[in-house]
């Protein structure tokens, strides 16, 4: 497959590294403000080393990227909230010229789910988003091998930076501040780390959940979900969790009645749901097959790429 | 994963007793002796039953195999139990609440969540390592009927709002571990 990737920060330049290794081509890469395309494929490393040097891939557009030669777009622009633009743009112009598009962003299937599904009926370019929820983890494509209709419940652990934040704080008896200072010297957290612990960037991620479980009745949006983050969790929250065999997790939930909640809850301290560190998890509640519990790496540059490129492989395929 | 716990119910017993010193405790030993917790006493004194007993409600947690233990061992020991399994509370609810919980008035809050919801409070701890004018943590246990679950928890969580509490639920969602 011939691939256009926009974006090349963390995801998008390791979609761009891998893509030979999985037998495919770029045939175009884009960044916030300059682009490489060529229809036989770019020079990937010497468009990454430009980047570093001189902070553009190349000399052309991100328009020349959108309008050359692929046979998937590869969105890997920031996630953004409310319009979802510019990543809505660039996935409606690669759909209304009947590619296929593997969104790496959140924002198209968290707030515009209905709009994305209608372009996509329009075109004979399919739409996937693996790497939306859980990074490398097989969610949504478990999802749908299971059929969306057989699952009833999901619940879980989507974001590893609060995940990290409560393990440490419970494992070492220190407030949230501290640890916190720490998951940025350790570069766990980012330096505005505010959607990883007001629970923003879960809760998209259940809010994509809930679309693909229950999207054929209603459209969810960032504003349907109840939402709490762990910000000021004091210690002795924690130490009164863990004396009584618990813990707290920033838990998100689709419920069986189709609600989205993400909050910091208590779970038992050895159970399946207290995923330590930066790891994620995901319990799928199924109608015929009891639970199923995914849990793996839920970020990272080539864990990400790596789902990305299996939604590749999985139109290529068809 | 299977957490033990979770088998630990809450139950009522009605026993009858003879109007006599020590009776009482008497009725209390089978209970401690064969592992339940005793959570609260329900002692009816000047009202009697028709056979001129006094009535006295024992509310307790015990697993299921040590309720049966503990029915027969009051038997056992000649006291009348006139009603026993009544599985009046069968969930158990822990939750966190953080802030200024003291300076909230606690015992307050408790009441409040007596008086709002059906659940009973069977088990407190507080934590307060900057001092209880500064933000503490409280861990409570409820007891609340079974199917009130959801309730229980909508209530908690208006009173946690009203006091301005940060409130840690469970997470009940089907037996979620
Ligand atoms: N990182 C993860 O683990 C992970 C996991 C799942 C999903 N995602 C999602 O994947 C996407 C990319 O994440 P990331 O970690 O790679 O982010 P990142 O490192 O911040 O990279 C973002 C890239 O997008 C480019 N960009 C910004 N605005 C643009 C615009 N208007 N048009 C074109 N390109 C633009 C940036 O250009 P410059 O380089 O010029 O700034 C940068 O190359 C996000 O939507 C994120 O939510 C990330």
């Amino acid at each position: 497959m011939r691939l256009a990737v926009l974006g090349a920060g963390a995801v998008g330049s390791s979609v761009a590294e891998l893509a030979a290794d999985y037998g495919h081509t770029v045939t175009a890469l884009a960044d916030s403000s300059s682009a490489v395309v060529d229809p036989d494929g770019i020079d990937v490393a010497s468009a990454l080393e430009s980047k570093q040097t001189d902070g553009v891939v190349g000399t052309a557009t991100l328009d020349d990227a959108l309008d050359g030669a692929y046979d998937v777009l590869v969105e890997a622009t920031p996630t953004t909230l409310g319009d979802a633009q510019p990543g809505f743009g660039h996935v409606r112009t690669a759909l209304e010229r009947d590619r296929h598009v593997v969104l790496a962003n959140k924002g198209p299937v968290a707030e515009r789910y209905a709009d994305l599904r209608e372009l996509e009926r329009e075109s004979d370019g399919r739409v996937l988003f693996e790497a939306t929820v859980g990074g490398a983890m097989p969610v949504l494509s478990t999802i749908a091998d299971f059929d969306a209709d057989h699952i009833t419940t999901v619940r879980g652990v989507l974001n590893g930076t609060a995940n990290f934040i409560l393990t440490r704080m419970a494992a070492e008896g220190l407030d949230y501040e501290h640890v916190l200072a720490e998951a940025q010297d350790l570069g766990v957290a980012e330096a505005d780390p505010t959607f990883d612990v007001d629970g923003t960037d879960a809760a998209l991620k259940f809010v994509i959940l809930a679309n693909v479980l229950h999207g054929n009745g209603r459209e969810y949006t960032l504003e349907d979900a109840e939402v709490e983050g762990i910000e000021e969790i004091p210690g002795s929250a924690l130490d009164l969790a863990t004396e009584d065999g618990r813990t707290v997790r920033l838990i998100g939930e689709v419920t069986a009645a189709g609600e989205v909640r993400v909050g910091p809850r208590l779970v038992p301290a050895n159970g399946t749901l207290a995923v330590t560190g930066t790891n994620n998890i995901v319990q799928l509640e199924t109608e015929h097959a009891g639970r199923l519990n995914v849990s793996g790496r839920g970020a990272g540059g080539p864990e990400t790429a790596t789902a990305v490129l299996a939604d590749v492989g999985r139109l290529d395929e068809n | 994963m299977s957490d033990s716990t979770d088998e630990v119910r809450a139950y009522t017993v009605r026993l009858e007793l003879v109007d006599e010193p020590g009776e009482l405790l008497r009725a209390l030993h089978p209970i401690a002796d064969n592992g339940g917790n005793l959570l609260s006493i329900f002692h009816e004194r000047g009202n009697l039953t028709p056979r001129g007993h006094i009535p006295v409600e024992v509310d307790l947690e015990a697993t299921p195999e040590r309720f049966e233990e503990i029915v027969d061992a009051l038997r056992d020991a000649g006291i009348n139990v006139i009603q026993a399994g009544t599985q009046h509370y069968s969930e158990s609810l822990t939750i966190v609440v953080s802030g200024h919980i003291v300076d909230t008035d606690l015992s307050h809050t408790l009441s409040r969540i007596q008086e709002s919801t059906d659940a009973t409070v069977t088990d407190l701890s507080l934590s307060a390592p900057e001092g209880t004018d500064d933000v503490s943590s409280a861990r409570l246990r409820l007891a609340a009927e079974a199917g009130a679950t959801d309730a229980t928890l909508a209530a908690v969580r208006d009173i946690a709002h009203e006091k301005d509490l940060r409130l840690i639920e469970p997470l009940t969602a089907g037996d979620a571990a």
